[in-house]
């Protein structure tokens, strides 16, 4: 289990990281943090013949407010993610789903913009991102191109990246006034990929649902917002049996797969499950009375 | 194809430096290139923890990151724990509580701790398992680590 | 020096001797070592389950930068014999006594013309680091022919066959049988049969398997050093397998990280890495990474049984009949002792007059299956267990009531259960209380009516609730032996070294406690010596769960020879009789005459031959002596364990209760083994190092 060869590069500037990007073709892979990359690497089942390291590249990192949402570097540690104030306060969704991520020691290397590029159908960023309607934010020496969460993940690790693009920043939406989140998650053990993890926001207008958003991981081969266990949710009062109703139908809606870990159908159960929790603790959350 | 350079660290506060293609595991080489065999590999995909050191004052997986990477970085390992001696605090908290059976995951699951509780001083003891399940130990059950990590934290740093 | 405990270290929680180095990363690991010119093995593994390498040129592997040497399975089979077979010991009770046919399959150290599971070996290469051999590795060109994979082990017989030389999948049918248990289940008011299938598990220690040799062109002679649980074993094949005196072989298991049972038998690479240290003339290390280990380190388990019982109104089981057929993969390692393992733990604590189990051993195409964590036992209990659930169930009764009404009584003990253990010897239970172990568990959980009641409760919430009852005997302390030596060297140390090859259980510590107490010297004055042929002529391993018993009681042997020599000088050198003389604090002393002693290590002196000896005339020179303990068979330990759920939830979700089956009954044929057991039972519990925890609390 040793990574084949590779050429090297570690560029300390966008430009230059964008232009290696652009010459070295599809060969080349990015390295954010590594912790997906570095596993298929070491089982020989990744082999780029170039790797363009981007941990030392200025400018790409961080966690900025920028009035409705904030922009979050892609290079930002999930580690650093986790313990932001900012973050806990503006996109508490994303501060809970973080915290779901793999182990602190993970954390301390994986960055948002590596999970978003890797779109892993397990992980918790493309799912807040999907939840939250949060923004790509994509450069290549081309140009820069925004892309919404929507149309960003395509498929089982497969985004909307061209070869030349790079992720460089995720803008997300700041929670609205009166609105609460929660993201619940099931893995086999603490910091596994998750069987299933559903990501739930909810806004509430006179006690009334003005705005729901539900999305999940584990549960498809990319994330997407359950549409139809929305609008069930909207301008209700998001009480116990419309919450069991939203949860039947997004693990009606959902799309799992079964694998040695959990079936297909268990998944699904699981999919129910994880709605009804995060939409609970989300409505409370939001100020709503249980 | 592939070319060597050379990577210094500062490693339990001494500076080393090895030659290391850019492909080399940070692991291997702390322990083939450095000669550091305390840091273990489990199975080099980061699901174990058995490797876990700090760089830069936090705890990652040193099977996840290439030598390269680390260039300047201050990195601790589990033979830096020990005041000459003297057993760090933790390492004889372990002892105690009969938190190590082969001792093969100790050195991951004493630098997994030792961040932890800085990250999160105020653990509660179902927030101590889930942080320490970061590290597989196939021997104990867990709760004498369990313990001593509570322990420790409830008596701050040594 | 510290002084003898008064109280003696067996029973008192000491620290343990290994945590230092380990908690420093200070210990040695396989993986750890660095030999002078070493070079750094791989190897090419299948990733098809059953294929014919029809063509296989190693031209470009061994062309890679940085390779010394490639092998390929062919090349190795014709200078090295097959494994199979010398692994495989029937004892000749168990031959006698049990219905056998067994035709176990011969393994080539690597795949030399068919591979036969994802993962096994079909080439080697030796290169500068383990990185540019795996790069090689990529750089074999193989073609293999697909054949038809065999995965089911019902219809195994009917697929392609692995092993020709064989002539079937199907390698070994065993069969006991106590009573009449036809008449008895056609009797039976009440019949039940019901199919169990227990899926394959993997030891998966967190240390992966490795092996590192040197081979030392002078003396001829080779050094290597295995994350093994059988250094003695592995020696004895490699010897036999290069042609080599035993004693030209050293072989050690330095620091393990974890076995489990699955580093309890020699494997293909404990051999093959010494041969090519020898082959190249340089040492090679190979250390197995986690995708290998998941392939190809043994697998467990695995059975489908279908099971019968025939019982009455009163839910007292007259019948009980078990076929199971146990997939082993592609190669028996160890041969059938896991399965009739499984058939001599099913009747667990239960009287059951009338019995039959039969075992069809196949082989697949998938990892070798070998011992793991109870070797057969938990497949047993599995079936026994469900069936007493499912009889209760149908007749409405309490699972906790089924079970005492058929369990084997204090008063019936010893208790002969009418079938050959797996050593051969007809298996008897030598001492407990079943059915009070099993009550204590119920009791600890709250007893079963109040249990009930919550349940109740809870369904009326929409929660369920469940009890789980989970109750079994075992044979523990198994042969066929185990050897010591014992030695009180010049320091006036006592030196043990014994077959046992710690992997985390705290060895080191529980041997000294267990010398220490034998001699009454601090145990500061003990010194250890382990896994390592060298110390030690004769030893078996650490398997099945019984080094403390058996190594400790070769120690206490050993030690009893020894001492009677010490005392014999003593005495000698304090002109007194030995009758008058006692033995503490590393000491010799006459009976109240504390200021009339001599130290161990004046007594080693005058042992000692040459011109300063002061030995009694005609005693033969030195103090050291080897014993080797073979238990007349096992003893029976038993547990029953209460669960209830939701396990994880709450305080207190699970209990478990245990009655220590072994105390000693004086005069009975296994009692030196009980007496053994206990002593070391204290140890082990209170030591708290032990990995296997298997009956404790």
């Amino acid at each position: 289990m040793k990574p084949p060869r590779f050429d090297y590069h570690a560029p300390e500037s966008l430009e230059e990281a964008l232009d290696l990007l652009a010459d070295s073709g599809p060969d080349a892979r990015i390295l954010a943090g590594g912790q997906s990359l570095v596993p298929v690497l070491n089982f020989r089942l990744a082999r780029p013949g170039v790797l363009i390291d981007i941990n030392r590249v200025t400018g790409i990192a961080g966690i900025g407010d920028a009035g409705d949402r904030l922009t979050i570097g892609a290079m930002t540690r999930q580690r650093e993610i986790e313990v932001s104030e900012t973050v806990a306060r503006a996109a508490p969704l994303l501060h809970e789903a973080t915290g779901h991520v793999a182990h602190l020691p993970i954390r301390s290397r994986g960055t948002i913009g590596g999970s978003m590029a890797n779109a892993d159908p397990a992980a918790e960023d493309p799912a807040v991102a999907a939840a939250l309607e949060a923004t790509m934010v994509c450069r290549s020496r081309r140009g820069e191109r925004r892309i919404a969460a929507a149309g960003f993940f395509v498929d089982v690790l497969t985004t909307a990246l061209e070869p030349d693009e790079m992720l460089v920043a995720v803008e997300i939406p700041k929670i609205p006034a009166g609105a609460g989140a929660a993201f619940a998650e099931i893995s086999r053990r603490d910091g596994d990929f998750a069987l299933a993890g559903v990501a739930a926001q909810i806004a509430l207008a006179n006690g009334r649902v003005s705005d729901a958003r539900i999305s999940a991981c584990g549960l498809g081969p990319a994330p997407v917002r359950f549409r139809e266990a929305e609008e069930i949710l909207l301008d209700g009062a998001c009480e116990p049996a419309a919450i069991a109703a939203a949860a039947a139908s997004v693990a009606a809606a959902c799309d799992p797969h079964g694998d040695v870990h959990a079936s297909a159908a268990y998944r699904r159960q699981l999919a129910e499950a994880m709605t009804r929790r995060a939409l609970a603790s989300a409505r409370e959350r939001a100020g709503g009375s249980a | 194809m592939s070319d060597t350079r050379s990577v210094t660290v500062t490693v339990n506060g001494e500076r080393r430096t090895g030659e290391a293609e850019p492909r080399l595991l940070l692991s291997d080489f702390l322990r083939e290139t450095l000669g550091l065999t305390g840091t273990h590999v489990g199975c080099e995909h980061g699901i174990c923890g058995a490797c876990t050191v700090h760089v830069d004052g936090e705890a990652v997986r040193s099977c996840l990151m290439f030598a390269v990477q680390a260039e300047g970085a201050e990195i601790a390992t589990v033979e830096g724990l020990a005041d000459g001696e003297t057993l760090h605090r933790l390492q004889q908290l372990f002892s105690k509580h009969r938190a190590l059976q082969c001792g093969f995951c100790t050195p991951g699951m004493l630098m997994t701790a030792l961040d932890l509780v800085r990250h999160r001083p105020d653990m509660t003891e179902a927030e101590i398992r889930s942080g320490m399940a970061a590290v597989l130990c196939r021997c104990t059950g867990y709760e004498g680590i369990v313990h001593a990590v509570a322990e420790y934290a409830s008596g701050g740093e040594a | 020096m510290t002084a003898t405990s008064p109280d003696g270290y067996i029973g008192r929680s000491v620290p343990r001797r290994e945590d230092r180095r380990l908690l420093l990363g200070q210990g040695a690991y396989v993986a750890d070592l660095v030999l002078p010119g070493m070079v750094h093995a791989a190897f090419a593994r299948s990733q098809l389950a059953h294929a014919r390498i029809a063509a296989i040129d190693l031209a470009r592997a061994a062309a890679e930068p940085g390779v010394a040497f490639a092998l390929d399975g062919a090349a190795l089979a014709r200078e090295m014999p097959p494994i199979g077979g010398m692994q495989v010991t029937a004892p000749k009770g168990w031959a006698e006594r049990v219905e056998h046919r067994i035709g176990l399959p011969p393994q080539n150290l690597m795949a030399s013309d068919r591979v036969r599971y994802v993962g096994e070996a079909f080439a080697v290469v030796c290169a500068d680091s383990r990185y540019t051999a795996e790069d090689a590795i990529e750089a074999i060109d193989v073609e293999f022919e697909p054949l038809p994979a065999v995965v089911d082990p019902e219809t195994a017989k009917e697929g392609e066959i692995l092993h020709p030389d064989i002539g079937s999948n199907a390698v070994a049918e065993l069969h006991v049988e106590k009573g009449d248990v036809a008449r008895a289940m056609a009797a039976a008011p009440h019949r039940i049969r019901r199919r169990f299938r227990h899926h394959r598990y993997a030891a998966m220690p967190l240390e992966c398997r490795g092996v590192a040799a040197e081979y030392d062109r002078r003396t001829d002679s080779l050094t290597v050093w295995s994350s093994t649980q059988v250094v003695h074993w592995v020696r004895k094949e490699l010897a036999a397998a290069l042609g080599m005196a035993e004693e030209k072989v050293r072989v050690l298991a330095p620091d393990v990280g974890g076995g489990f049972g699955g580093k309890g038998h020699v494997y293909p690479e404990d051999l093959i890495i010494p041969y090519l240290a020898r082959r190249i003339g340089r040492p090679v290390r190979w250390v197995e990474d986690r995708h290998e280990h998941i392939l190809n380190a043994a697998h467990s388990r695995d059975n489908i049984h279908e099971a019968e019982i025939g019982f009455d109104d009163e839910g007292r089981i007259l019948a009980f009949r078990d076929r199971f057929v146990v997939d082993s993969g592609a190669y028996s390692p160890v041969g059938a002792g896991v399965a009739y393992n499984t058939t001599a733990h099913l009747l667990g604590p239960y009287h059951i007059e009338n019995f039959s189990g039969t075992t069809e051993m196949v082989v697949t195409n998938k990892t070798p299956n070998a011992p793991y964590r109870g070797a057969g036992r938990p497949e047993a209990t599995q079936v026994t267990e469900r069936l007493m659930d499912i009889a209760a169930d149908a007749l409405g009764m309490e699972p906790a009531e089924i079970r005492l009404r058929n369990m084997i009584g204090p008063e019936r003990m010893p208790y002969a259960v009418g079938l050959p253990y797996r050593d051969g010897v007809p298996m008897t239970y030598d001492s407990g209380d079943y059915p009070e172990s099993l009550r204590r568990a119920v009791d600890e959980i709250g007893g079963v009516e109040a249990f009930r009641a919550r349940q109740e409760a809870a369904r009326a919430e929409g929660r369920w609730l469940g009890l789980g009852l989970g109750c079994y005997t075992e044979g523990t302390g198994v042969g066929p032996f185990e050897g010591a030596t014992v030695k009180v060297d010049a320091s006036g140390k006592i030196v043990v070294s014994t077959g046992a090859c710690p992997i985390g259980q705290g060895h080191e510590t529980v041997f000294a406690q267990v010398t220490a107490d034998a001699w009454k010297v601090p145990i500061e004055d003990v010194v250890v010596l382990l896994a390592d042929t060298s110390t030690l002529t004769m030893g078996y391993g650490s398997i099945a769960s019984r080094s403390t018993v058996t190594s400790s009681m070769a120690i206490g042997d050993a030690s009893d020879k020894v001492k009677a020599k010490v005392l014999a000088v003593a005495a000698h050198l304090l002109e007194a009789s030995e009758a008058d003389l006692e033995l503490a604090d590393g000491r010799v002393a006459v009976k109240g005459v504390a200021e009339m002693s001599v130290t161990l290590r004046e007594i080693a002196a005058a042992a000692a031959p040459g011109w300063l000896s002061r030995r009694p005339e005609g005693s033969e020179a030195g103090l050291e002596a080897t014993s080797y303990y073979e238990p007349p068979t096992v003893t029976s330990a038993h547990a029953s364990s209460a669960s209830r759920t939701p396990a994880g939830c709450g305080s207190s979700a699970m209990s478990r209760c245990t009655t220590l089956a072994g105390w000693s009954i004086p005069g009975s044929p296994t009692a030196r083994s009980r007496a053994g057991w206990c002593r070391v039972w204290a140890a082990r519990s209170t030591n708290r190092s032990n990995t296997t925890s298997r009956a404790s609390c």
